[in-house]
């Protein structure tokens, strides 16, 4: 892992949510899935956000405005620096032979990194309302259901998947689809490994998402 | 000495920011393994950081066999912090402890806001653990009592070679929609900034109630925050929850630390030990 301060390229709305795009500096993207803590300006703790995409020489993180931490990371203006660490934890496993790739909401985020690293392969996509469903654009070849329809409904037997979302989206995949490998999230104050914050119970044991995860394959 | 507060540091997991240290505190460790408490475990507020994680750790007999070994290959001398729920659970892990050589001090957490409160008093523990080891006792104290000053007094007369100050002070987050606590346990320890003064008035007190050397920690973001708890009274100083935002802090700290010294005319940062005292300010009662 390594920290670095890295400059504001471009804060750009996508549906309700923004890309928020900084210049890559000495920072490695990593695998598809694993996360950066990201300095939220102001707040007291960074932010953990998985790649959404890793153009030539910039880091894009897609980002949900939720609270004061999100909110400043996507108010900044290009030019700012910010000290982003990472990359962090465990990613997908991308030796997968007929990957499907499920998102749901903002957990389409790792989804275009993940995309473009397996060559396109198809996608399933699920958002809450239309215009949370612009952030579609930013996967190719998927797939999109508004609820009340679920992603669950639109998974075919047989394929690999590689899943991010809500919780009970993660939950309801995996009763679906053995093996899944589901990337979760919890709040978290480091990111390395350092607070226990993360902890989440999966499979009746708690585990550190940071360092276990956050990819995990499903029992 | 730059130390890390226990619980704010996996030495295994990031043995780079470890080896920036002058010595590593682990994680408390407990007779039996435990889980920690239920998620929610953190929560930032405005003025700190809230965390309810409840002692997580592999328990003593893991703790030996499993990480010491991996934590002896650092090359950091170590500190082990020792937790329980009765003088019998830290007496037994420190006799147990005192065949490691490796263990340089052991630090006994008579504080933790986030389990319930050992029964016995700090002074029971720390005469307790007294006769079950002669490494050294650091008693890490809660800030939460009436008079700091007391509690130093009797772990001092209980055998403890010094004093950390202070473990986090309980406090409560409520979500702002639902009104409900954000932490699963409902209330966690505050650290961070909220933290600051509290320690320096908790380190200013320990000073002129005992002998004791002190290890200052609560809220140190800068070397200017750690010059501050060495000029109250504090030898070392300890980083907690500054490591989790930047794991470089340790050396970063370190170099503003000399500097912070030396632009106030302290060739070094030992030289501005308890000069808060000086003027003996804090003493008068008005």
């Amino acid at each position: 892992m390594r920290r670095e301060r890295l400059s504001v390229v471009a804060n750009e709305p996508v549906g309700p949510y923004t890309l928020l795009r900084v210049g890559r500096g000495g920072i490695d993207p990593g695998v598809p899935g694993q996360f950066f803590m990201l300095e939220a300006p102001g707040r007291l703790l960074p932010r953990p956000m998985s790649l959404c995409l890793a153009p030539s020489r910039e880091l894009a993180f897609l980002i949900d405005a939720i609270g004061p931490g999100t909110r400043s990371l996507c108010a900044l203006e290009p030019g700012y620096e910010l000290h982003v660490l990472g990359p962090l934890g465990n990613g997908f496993d991308l030796e997968v032979e007929r990957p499907l790739l499920v998102g749901g909401g903002i957990g389409v985020a790792p989804l275009p990194y993940l995309s473009e690293r397996l060559g396109s392969p198809p996608a399933v996509l699920g958002f809450r309302s239309d215009w949370h469903a612009e952030a579609a654009a930013l996967v190719p070849n998927a797939q999109v259901c508004v609820e009340p329809t679920l992603v669950t409904e639109l998974i075919p037997a047989g394929l690999n998947v590689l899943a991010c979302g809500p919780e009970p989206m993660l939950e309801a995949v995996r009763a679906v689809a053995s093996g899944a490998q589901l990337a979760w999230e919890a709040p978290m104050a480091c990111g390395y490994g350092a607070c226990y914050g993360c902890a989440v119970e999966i499979d009746g044991r708690l585990k550190r998402l940071c360092v276990e995860g956050p990819v995990l394959c499903a029992a | 000495m730059l130390l890390n507060a226990s619980g704010c540091l996996d030495a295994i997991a990031a043995p780079d920011v470890a080896r920036a240290l002058d010595a590593f505190v682990t994680k408390t460790v407990t007779p039996l393994p435990r889980d920690g408490n239920t998620p929610v475990r953190i929560a930032e507020t405005e003025v700190g950081m809230l965390n309810s994680i409840g002692l997580a750790n592999p328990g003593i007999d893991r703790f030996l066999s499993g990480s010491l070994p991996q934590l002896e290959q650092l090359g950091v001398p170590l500190w082990v912090s020792v937790g329980g729920f009765e003088t019998h659970d830290y007496e037994e892990i420190c006799s147990r402890l005192d065949d490691y050589p490796s263990v340089n001090a052991i630090e006994l957490n008579v504080s933790c806001p986030n389990v319930e409160a050992p029964v016995e008093s700090a002074q029971q523990i720390v005469a307790g653990s007294r006769l079950a080891t002669r490494k050294p006792l650091w008693a890490k104290l809660s800030p939460a009592v009436s008079d700091i000053g007391e509690v130093a007094k009797a772990a001092q007369a209980a055998g403890a070679d010094g004093l950390s100050l202070v473990n986090t002070i309980r406090g409560l987050k409520l979500d702002s929609r639902t009104l409900q606590p954000v932490l699963g346990l409902g209330q966690g320890g505050l650290s961070g900034p909220a933290l600051k003064p509290i320690a320096l008035a908790a380190v200013a007190t320990c000073y002129r109630a005992t002998s004791l050397p002190i290890v200052g920690m609560g809220g140190v973001r800068t070397g200017l925050d750690a010059l501050e708890l060495v000029a109250a009274g504090a030898r070392h100083v300890a980083i907690g929850t500054t490591l989790f935002a930047d794991p470089d802090a340790p050396a970063r700290i370190r170099m503003e630390l000399h500097a912070a010294a030396q632009e106030r005319g302290w060739s070094t940062y030992e030289d501005a030990y308890a000069a808060a005292h000086e003027q003996a300010l804090s003493l008068r009662t008005t």
